[in-house]
């Protein structure tokens, strides 16, 4: 159904995929102060990832991910965002109040939001990856 | 921190597959280093408590909810913890000798630690919401046991009864919990306690008693819903030992001695606890000496000890409350120890009917030595703790207050017939000629005989030296369900008294039962029609009435037409805000807006999209034309200063997009199958809504009905979140409990699709045979 092979689609996703997944990176990360944040850095993966399935197909997808099946990747967005709850309950403090930690050298603050923010990140580009690729796949399948 | 000690058990439970994979068949033992380690902590405790001490562990959890995760050990629960953990340390070790070499066994250790550490929650557990959740997850443990053997058309159905019933219970008991917290104005059974006479003279107090008595009565097998117990014995038998005799049906009782200070001893209290706890004492009883399973022999005959403890609650007085805990610590003793043994018979004979065994006491020296203690404490026969507890019964019922004769006559009646049933289960397989059985039976391996022998030699010593017991434990958990302090003085000989010589005489009678035992079961063959229209028949016809009318709303509302779904939404979205827009706010419209020119014109693009995706005849245009609504959308977003809402409304399009474009050529030819008439219909209600939630909009403009919550947000960004972005603060900081609870839904909505996808592409390549396969490769 989805024709892969154009010259121009397949160039620009090479050259556009990792520059998406370095935006959505950073827009992960600098998402507590400026416009970003998990869940839209998480879309904007899933676009990069999107995009380079409708270019080379589910296969050569699945090898760009390696060993991460996109199923597994909700899993660990959940787990993360669990965690976070936690890290509160040691300092004797509600469930799911934020905690910063310092980091001497660089200026970063570590965060427990963060780590809930990576967790959604994981979770949005996850459960949009499965359904995509689960939904190609299909297609695929039949004649 | 006792809730990380306790609470890790689930942990321990995750990693369950790990331990099969490093210790093999040797895991029941370390898996059972977890509930004895816990056992020597509580055992450690027990001084403090018995000296009157309460001992809280609390750790804040919702603390604007007044919700928090507080343990308490006292002596109620203290004697529950102690049951739980040293029972289950014995069910672990004999697991693994019963279900040795089951490709499965890993499933059940993470199911049988997973409830063990649910219900040491419940019994600790000072908040009402913790006690309820952990009280639901024994419910769902419990089903996961029943159904062990899921292949098992029965083993299914009981599960799925026990869970129906329980869970059914659940729900009257979350609104029980709910009332007496508002009655109370308070969430922790402490405080709850010290407040049982304003309870007991609120308004709320019936209704929210029978609302707390179902739950209880459902998850504890009082009649008329006793019968989903005998029903789970579909489970394996270690389950059976410790779920459904020793622990979590007694959670129902836990959680009315529990309340007895609260809201126990009023009229109402005393009535329905002592006459259902009578009959259901009575009804166990009876129902038992028509079986030769003798799992269900055991079975109801753990529901008669159910009901006597319900009974001895509802007595409430203090030497029926000092009865209340003798007996639920014989009962859970000798209990355990005789469901071992029943499944030692079952795993060494291969058969379960006692009338199918005997003369085993050769083959099986210990094992019939076990089964005769445990059997002798059942009977109540001196020297065994059983029989100290049925003195103190029989004592009870003679100082009952209401309900004198019926209690008695019940109590008396249910004894004899214990008897009989103690009897059938530990003379009759065991004496009598050898019976060929399936399996040549032998003597069980040392893991298996360990469990029931101790809990044995326990009922036999706690009865030769009640000081033990009594002094200690017992009094301080006595002391805690009659809301002051007692003291518990255990005897074996009371002299010449009227309970002793009903000991004797039920004695006597229980004997005369086994013995006729045949004879007495062809005659009660012929009440089978009667009792096959007894509560289960009724909650058979509801599940069947349950089924018709949830097919007939799914016919109706469900018919998989996505255009009726969207009206029946719309229609609803109508009437509702319809009704309170036009009834309670008179729709002000408010016309002094402040429109700019590059507003007019995204706003007019927005409506040339859904005019167009209104009338095109091509599907793809009215997909793109949709998108085109969704952009604008951003576009807005970004123009009122939103840059998230504008980039996620981006990005969701975007996506939106690719997904309908990914579904579009599987959809059927793009054709119009409504009818004119139709095509005004849907005009009518397309515009209503439209214009409903137009007046909406402008009326909500001009409503200011609270403070605004985003002043507070704003203000509290930087200082408290560190954080500028304040809809990124939202999500991960403020409202970060919601975010959890949506990428929980959104996972569930990507396994939703994924299922429903694959599953259809494997249903289609069932059929076709292998050579297709072939063929690819």
């Amino acid at each position: 159904m989805v024709k892969s092979g154009t010259l121009i689609l397949h160039t620009a996703a090479r050259i556009l995929m990792p520059l998406q997944l370095l935006f959505s990176v950073f827009l992960l990360l600098r998402g507590h102060d400026e416009p970003g944040g998990g869940f839209i850095a998480g879309l904007v993966a899933a676009g990069a990832f999107t995009l380079y399935l409708f270019a080379f197909g589910v296969s050569a997808t699945r090898e760009v991910l390696r060993m991460v099946d996109p199923r597994d990747l909700v899993g660990m967005g959940l787990l993360l965002g669990m965690i976070s709850v936690f890290p509160a309950w040691f300092m004797d403090q509600p469930f799911l109040t934020a905690q910063w930690w310092e980091i001497p050298g660089i200026d970063f603050k570590a965060s427990s939001p963060l780590i809930f923010d990576v967790g959604v990140y994981l979770a949005v580009l996850g459960s949009v990856l499965a359904m995509v690729m689960t939904l190609m796949e299909v297609d695929k399948d039949e004649p | 921190m006792m809730q990380l000690a306790v609470l890790s058990g689930f942990v321990l439970a995750a990693f369950a597959p790990l331990l099969h994979r490093w210790f093999g068949a040797r895991t029941s033992f370390v898996l059972a280093a977890f509930p004895a380690a816990l056992a020597l902590w509580f055992l450690n405790l027990m001084p403090a408590v018995m000296s009157g001490e309460t001992l809280t562990f609390g750790v804040e959890w919702v603390p604007s909810l007044g919700m928090s995760l507080t343990f308490v050990v006292d002596g109620l629960s203290l004697l529950f913890s102690l049951l739980i953990t040293v029972i289950g340390t014995f069910v672990l070790i004999y697991a693994g000798g019963y279900l040795k070499g089951h490709p499965d066994l890993v499933r059940f250790h993470i199911a049988l630690v997973a409830f063990m550490v649910s219900m040491l929650g419940l019994v600790l557990a000072d908040g009402l919401i913790t006690l309820f959740v952990f009280w639901e997850l024994t419910s769902i443990t419990s089903y996961l046991l029943i159904g062990f053997n899921h292949a098992d058309l029965e083993a299914r159905k009981s599960a799925r009864q026990g869970l129906f019933v329980t869970f059914g219970g659940g729900l009257a008991l979350m609104a029980g919990l709910v009332m007496l917290g508002n009655a109370g104005g308070s969430w922790s059974f402490a405080e709850l306690g010290t407040m049982g006479d304003v309870l007991r003279e609120h308004d709320l107090y019936a209704p929210l008693l029978i609302c707390l008595l179902l739950g209880a009565f459902t998850k504890s097998a009082q009649f008329p819903f006793h019968f989903w117990l005998p029903n789970a014995m579909a489970a394996p038998t270690p389950v059976s030992a410790y779920l459904h005799s020793a622990t979590m049906v007694k959670a129902g009782i836990y959680l009315m001695a529990r309340l007895q200070p609260s809201l126990g001893g009023t009229e109402m209290w005393v009535g329905i606890l002592s006459v259902v706890g009578a009959i259901t004492m009575f009804t166990g009883a009876f129902l038992a000496i028509r079986h030769t399973n003798i799992k269900k022999l055991l079975a109801y005959s753990t529901i008669m000890a159910l009901g006597t403890l319900t009974m001895l609650l509802g007595i409430g007085t203090e030497g029926a409350l000092i009865a209340f805990v003798t007996f639920l610590l014989a009962h859970s003793l000798y209990k355990g120890a005789l469901f071992m043994v029943a499944g030692i018979l079952d795993h060494e004979t291969g058969t379960k009917d006692v009338t199918a065994m005997g003369g085993l006491r050769s083959l099986m020296p210990v094992t019939a030595l076990v089964a005769m203690l445990a059997a002798l404490s059942l009977a109540g026969a001196p020297p065994l703790f059983g029989f100290l507890a049925k003195e103190l019964m029989f004592e009870s019922v003679l100082e009952a207050g209401a309900f004198r004769w019926l209690i008695l006559l019940l109590a008396f009646s249910a004894a004899f017939l214990t008897i009989a049933v103690a009897a059938i289960v530990a003379l009759r397989p065991f004496f009598g000629e050898r019976r060929p059985t399936p399996r040549v039976a032998h003597e069980a391996p040392v893991s298996m005989l360990l469990g029931p022998a101790v809990l044995a030699v326990l009922s036999l010593l706690l009865g030769l030296v009640p000081v033990l017991a009594g002094t200690g434990l017992l009094t301080a958990a006595a002391s805690v369900v009659m809301g002051e302090p007692v003291t518990v003085s255990l005897a074996l000989w009371h002299g010449v008294n009227l309970p002793l010589i009903m000991s004797l005489v039920s004695l006597a009678l229980g004997y005369v039962m086994f013995l006729r035992w045949d004879r007495v079961r062809a005659r009660l063959a012929r009440l089978d029609p009667l009792i096959a229209r007894g509560p289960e028949a009724g909650y058979e016809a509801f599940m069947h009435w349950i089924t018709v009318v949830s097919d007939w709303q799914t016919r109706i509302l469900q018919n998989g037409y996505m255009r009726n779904y969207l009206m029946v939404m719309v229609l609803t979205l109508i009437a509702l805000i319809g009704n309170s827009l036009l009834l309670r706010h008179s729709p002000a419209i408010a016309f002094q807006l402040d429109v700019r020119f590059h507003e007019v014109v995204v706003v007019s693009m927005m409506v040339m999209g859904a005019l167009f995706a209104a009338i095109t005849r091509s599907r793809l245009s009215a997909v793109v034309s949709v998108g085109i609504m969704g952009f604008s959308i951003a576009l807005i977003f970004i123009l009122f200063s939103a840059p998230d809402l504008g980039i996620t409304q981006l990005l969701v399009e975007t996506l939106t997009v690719i997904l309908l474009v990914l579904v579009l050529f599987r959809l059927p030819r793009f054709a119009s199958l409504s009818t004119p008439l139709e095509r005004v219909r849907d005009l009518l209600v397309a515009g209503t809504v439209g214009v409903l939630i137009t007046l909406l909009v402008l009326t909500a403009w001009g409503v200011d009905q609270f403070v605004p919550i985003s002043g507070y947000m704003i203000e509290n960004s930087v200082p408290l979140a560190h954080g500028r972005n304040i809809v990124n603060v939202i999500l991960v900081d403020y409202r970060a409990l919601d975010t959890l609870g949506e990428i929980f839904v959104l996972a569930l909505a990507a396994i939703g699709v994924i299922a429903m996808l694959k599953l259809r592409a494997a249903e289609k390549s069932k059929p076709v045979p292998k050579e297709k396969e072939s063929a690819d490769g």
